[in-house]
């Protein structure tokens, strides 16, 4: 195998340096954008007293809070100044590495704004709207900890659509003959099993990766299609699809934060499960020797077979888990939040996980972080109809395949991908 | 002595054939399908109730239930597909011109459901000669249906020979927009094709929705459905009802052909196949990646387009929200059957083509639900990926040279 010319590191300052100029501008036009929507589309066409009230209460919460009500258009007024002065500011002396820092708080800003207005002369639920926020992105954060466990060490995986499904199919099936307990493991162990056959596929059998994802995928698909319409569809085996779901558990004292608390700490599992288990995976990578063993095979598995390392062995390792992890959201389709199995009921999650994956840059906090602002674009789009916006439902729909493209496109670029990924290992005979 | 040597010299001569017919690549393509039909055939036997009810009785009684139900599975299946032999001889004999059509319509059918096949899998098959993974077809075909339906019904007064090809570039165009867009990013940004293209295909179900439902909306209609095109871009059915067999089909094969030309018959298309196979050598021999990755995927695109538009003004002749086909994703493994050579392509096609009109059938009249053609394709795939399963279980020799199977760049673009 020939080494690559340029180390990943090398590529990563040249286009940087070659990136810095026209971005600055770039950025620099953008915001000052941004403030002008603000002014001429949001605040121009305001009546003066128009009131933008806020519900701090999730529906269904016992905790108290009174409503944020603001006059609209002052509020607004002021954020597109600072959006201005912002432009201004990065066109004349750039933010230089506060950059991409700055970027997420016009965005901020921005979608505060347009929900400000789109909700102004009635009431929004944000505590709500934010609740779901973290509700969806559970599936995606724990989707890309999958892709991370993969690709860390070494193997693209973009069957993580196919084991979810798959997962979520084995649980509802087990959970509805035995309980949520038992359905759960067997989901997992399900992912695992989808993930040891990618690995045997792509790391013995040196298929290319996303073939042997793509393949998986169709399989996953037409097999959980099959065995739905030929039994669990069908009323006979109705019993089948009713695995029941995990109640939701408020915690202690902290449950009962104003605001916060309905949002984070009362749910089911699965978000517990999301909070502890990012921590957990980015001690285990990045603070322990196992971690860098790990890594190392998906970043130069030459030096690692050097030093004792079984490459080989130590990529299936990080296939099976994620395969694990994936099996987990899964099991989150079905046993943590429809109660039930319906065809195709992923709908593109295990993608998305993907581009939150890639957008975290391989890091489990960074993949938390994109998996909660697709999860609040996912939750804006379920809200459509409470809006008062004249923008068609099925555009708000298309809200979170947007913003992961733009994403993507727009604000990570080339990724610091692990430089082994993809690519089979060979031991060189002496 | 002379004797004895040319005796030996005579076997040697069918033990290579033989060892090369071992080595040759178009035994595993064939070894592939058919295990991938052995085993959706015991699949479908494994999840028939019957067959458990056979077991309990007796050991061979199981296994003559299974071979029953795989053979009942698979017989539909290809009625389905090609008609029911004893039917076409009896209407034949009987002379009857609409008992005729009847009985031979499986067929032409068939074919009918292999044309939108031909230009997705050439959609797909293009992108992967570029070193391109397009998973965006279905939402590509769901453009180009949009805009040659309009352009069927907006534009009137034409003459057909006009108008039907205007809808079919209309059609093209739109698919070529849809697939500029990942190209474009991916050239431009690195943003890789394959998650920009799953969510391109989200964004068009839903503009495609929005347009049913709104701009393009029949207002004489209550349901949302655009208009009926006009008859003048509809293409022109080659027999009576109720075969719906049409000129598309052989539109298709002209796309092939086109597409094959472009490929290997021009330089342009040589640079398009050399910035696949060889990145790095096509950057250093001054071809210019970028532009290859934007075209590539541009024209990928406008050829699912026009399986859009081929099904909208060759079957539907209006768009409806329940268009969704799914051709763009089973087209996937169809490219890779056709080893990504539009021979192959038009020749898997026709397979799928068969595969997804004799499935219907199959769900009727057995029972079997259609997902198995999904399963039985992302075998087939499997085993065209990984052809040393299929030499490790039939023991076949390993080729002289390397067998070249597909790759795609990772996330990182390498």
């Amino acid at each position: 195998m020939a080494e690559p010319k340029k180390t990943p590191m090398d590529a990563k300052t040249t286009t940087h340096k070659h990136q810095s100029k026209s971005r600055k501008t770039t950025m620099g036009i953008l915001f000052l954008l941004i403030a002008a929507v603000i002014w001429f589309v949001f605040v121009r066409p305001l009546d003066a007293g128009a009131l933008t009230t806020y519900t701090m209460v999730p529906g269904g919460s016992t905790v108290s809070m009174a409503d944020w009500v603001f006059p609209t258009a002052k509020v607004l007024s002021a954020l597109a100044i600072i959006c201005a002065v912002a432009g201004a500011y990065q066109l004349i002396r750039g933010f230089q590495n506060l950059t991409n820092a700055i970027l997420g708080l016009v965005a901020v800003l921005f979608i505060f704004s347009f929900l400000s207005w789109a909700s102004s002369g009635g009431t929004l639920n944000l505590a709500g709207l934010l609740r779901v926020t973290v509700i969806r992105a559970v599936p995606l954060t724990l989707g890309a900890m999958a892709g991370i466990l993969c690709e860390r060490s070494g193997t693209v995986n973009i069957a993580i659509e196919g084991m979810m499904l798959i997962a979520a199919f084995v649980s509802t099936v087990i959970a509805s003959m035995t309980n949520l307990w038992i359905g759960m493991l067997s989901g997992i162990l399900a992912g695992a099993l989808v993930a040891f056959i990618h690995g045997t596929l792509t790391i013995k059998y040196k298929v290319d990766h996303t073939i042997s994802g793509t393949v998986i995928n169709i399989f996953a698909t037409g097999i959980t299609s099959f065995l739905s319409s030929k039994f669990i569809q069908k009323t006979e085996f109705q019993y089948l699809n009713e695995p029941g779901m995990f109640p939701q558990v408020d915690i202690p004292v902290l449950s009962k934060i104003p605001f916060i608390g309905p949002i984070l700490f009362s749910h089911n599992l699965y978000v517990y499960a999301m909070f502890i288990l990012v921590p957990l995976l980015t001690v285990a990578l990045f603070s322990t020797r196992w971690g860098l063993r790990f890594r190392s095979v998906g970043e130069h598995p030459k030096a690692a077979d050097t030093l004792g390392i079984q490459v080989n062995r130590t990529r299936y390792m990080g296939v099976i888990l994620g395969g694990m992890m994936a099996g987990f959201a899964g099991t989150y389709f079905t046993l943590g939040s429809s109660g039930r199995f319906d065809e195709l009921m992923t709908a593109g999650r295990g993608f998305i996980s993907l581009a939150a994956m890639i957008f975290g840059n391989y890091y489990p906090f960074g993949a938390m972080g994109a998996g909660l602002l697709f999860g609040f674009f996912d939750s804006l789009a379920a809200k459509a109809s409470i809006l008062k916006v004249p923008v068609p439902s099925d555009f708000l729909g298309m809200l979170p395949y947007i913003a992961t493209i733009v994403v993507l496109a727009g604000v990570v670029g080339k990724s610091n991908a692990p430089a082994a990924e993809g690519k089979a290992y060979e031991k060189e005979s002496l | 002595m002379e004797k004895q040597k040319q005796v030996q010299k005579k076997q040697s001569a069918t033990a290579i054939f033989f060892e090369e017919l071992s080595k040759s690549s178009g035994l595993v393509t064939f070894l592939a399908i058919l295990t991938g039909i052995l085993i959706s055939g015991l699949l479908v036997a494994f999840t028939t109730v019957e067959v458990y009810q056979a077991f309990s009785v007796s050991f061979w009684g199981g296994i003559k239930e299974i071979v029953k139900t795989a053979w009942s599975t698979y017989s539909t299946l290809f009625m389905g597909a090609f008609g029911n032999p004893k039917d076409i001889v009896a209407a034949f004999q009987g002379g009857d011109a609409l008992t005729i059509r009847r009985a031979i319509n499986p067929f032409f059918e068939s074919l009918v459901q292999a044309t939108p096949y031909i230009f997705a899998g050439l959609s797909v098959a293009l992108g992967f000669r570029v070193g391109l993974f397009n998973i965006g077809a279905e939402g590509q075909i769901f453009i180009g249906a949009l805009t040659a339906t309009y352009a069927g019904y907006a534009i009137t007064g034409l003459p057909a020979f006009i108008h039907i090809p205007l809808a079919m570039l209309a059609g093209a165009l739109g698919g070529a927009i849809w697939g500029f867009v990942p190209g474009f990013l991916k050239a431009k940004t690195g943003a890789h094709e394959v998650i920009i293209t799953i969510m391109m295909n989200y964004i068009a179900f839903k503009f495609t929705d929005f347009m049913i439902n709104g701009p393009m909306q029949d207002p004489n209609e209550y349901t949302p459905k655009t208009p009926w095109i006009q008859e003048s871009a509809q293409l022109t059915h080659l027999f009576a009802d109720p075969i719906r067999f049409h000129i598309g089909f052989f539109i298709a094969l002209g796309v092939a052909y086109l597409v094959y030309w472009l490929l290997f018959k021009t330089t342009w298309g040589f640079e398009l196949r050399t910035v696949g196979s060889n990145p790095n050598g096509a950057r250093y021999a001054g071809i210019n990646t970028t532009k290859s990755t934007v075209i590539a995927m541009s024209l990928a695109g406008s050829l699912a387009g026009m399986a859009g538009a081929n099904e909208v003004l060759g079957l539907n002749f209006r768009l409806v929200p329940s268009f969704s086909s799914g051709y763009g994703f089973d087209s996937i493994a169809l490219a890779l059957l056709g080893k990504n050579h539009p021979l192959g392509v038009v020749l898997s096609a026709l397979l799928f083509g068969f595969l997804r009109n004799g499935s219907r059938q199959m769900q009727l009249k057995a029972g079997v639900p259609i997902d198995i053609v999904s399963i039985l394709q992302a075998l087939i795939l499997a085993f065209i990926a990984a052809p040393a399963i299929i030499r490790t279980i039939y023991r076949l020799k390993k080729p002289d040279i390397e067998e070249e199977g597909v790759r795609v760049s990772g996330w990182g673009g390498k």
